[in-house]
């Protein structure tokens, strides 16, 4: 904090510092956001090549096939991986977006909620599906 | 508070196209249209699940035209994503914001988004005869 601000100034004298300080500093998120985009980001990289690979690979397989291929422990393991972090890394980049160009802040509070909604929703249906392919149920 | 007195923000249509500028309009139209993308890997793995009758009217679905289009921009725009974003993890280290460096990572974005997507549909068509 950069006490040297009026300091000839009696009044600032008589201030505490925690003055400059509060409504300006911390919102207790620091770097989160954007550490967590970066993580999830380099770990799309190895999975989204993954799937990209096993669905070309499953091109022309009929269903039993598939089903088979997604079923094995690794394949179901990355498939849950993947649709995890897609679902985590989609909803932070949309944050970003509707933030920047929703400026109603109504709106832009209902958007925000909504695409955590849509996220937890859509990643859990995935993940419940892999499972049930996978345990056979 | 918006200082008004302030030049705004250039507009794109004022403002002479770049390809950094495009590169980093991609980044976010690409990021966008994949996060739409992701229900069709649930829709996918859901149909998988559900039982036969389900994953062949999938199949059906993607497999028309109007599939095959949507499936086209989806590819490109996962690797454009893909590349473009090991670009901004390149750079969030500190590297390549020289301006020179800045225009020529552009351009390998969007060449190898290209290539990689002329890569993914080749593998489909040969392996469509196979």
């Amino acid at each position: 904090m950069n006490l040297r601000v009026g300091t000839d100034d009696v009044r600032s004298q008589l201030r505490h510092p925690m003055k400059f300080a509060r409504g300006l500093g911390s919102a207790k998120h620091g770097v989160d956001h954007w550490w967590v985009q970066r993580v999830t980001a380099a770990a799309l990289i190895v999975l989204g090549l993954w799937f990209l690979i096993t669905v070309l690979s499953l091109l022309h397989a009929d269903y039993a096939v598939a089903r088979a291929a997604v079923a094995k422990p690794w394949n179901a393991l990355l498939l849950i991986l993947f649709v995890v972090t897609a679902f985590w890394h989609a909803v932070l980049g949309l944050q970003v977006v509707i933030e920047d160009y929703v400026h109603t802040r109504w709106k832009e509070v209902v958007l925000l909620v909504a695409i955590k909604f849509l996220a937890v929703l859509g990643a859990l249906a995935g993940v419940l599906a892999v499972l049930r392919i996978a345990l056979g149920v | 508070m918006a200082d008004t007195q302030r030049p705004l923000s250039p507009h794109i249509q004022v403002y002479r196209w770049q390809v950094q500028m495009v590169s980093s309009i991609l980044h976010r139209a690409t990021g966008i249209a994949l996060a739409i993308g992701t229900v069709l890997v649930v829709w996918g793995i859901l149909a998988l699940a559900s039982g036969e009758a389900a994953f062949v009217q999938f199949r059906t679905c993607i497999g028309s035209p109007l599939g095959l289009i949507l499936l086209l921009g989806w590819s490109w725009a996962l690797s454009y994503h893909l590349c473009n974003g090991i670009r901004h993890l390149v750079q969030d280290t500190g590297a390549g914001y020289a301006i020179p460096q800045f225009v020529r990572s552009s351009w390998l974005s969007v060449i190898g988004s290209v290539v990689l997507t002329v890569v993914i549909w080749a593998f489909v068509l040969i392996g469509g005869a196979a």
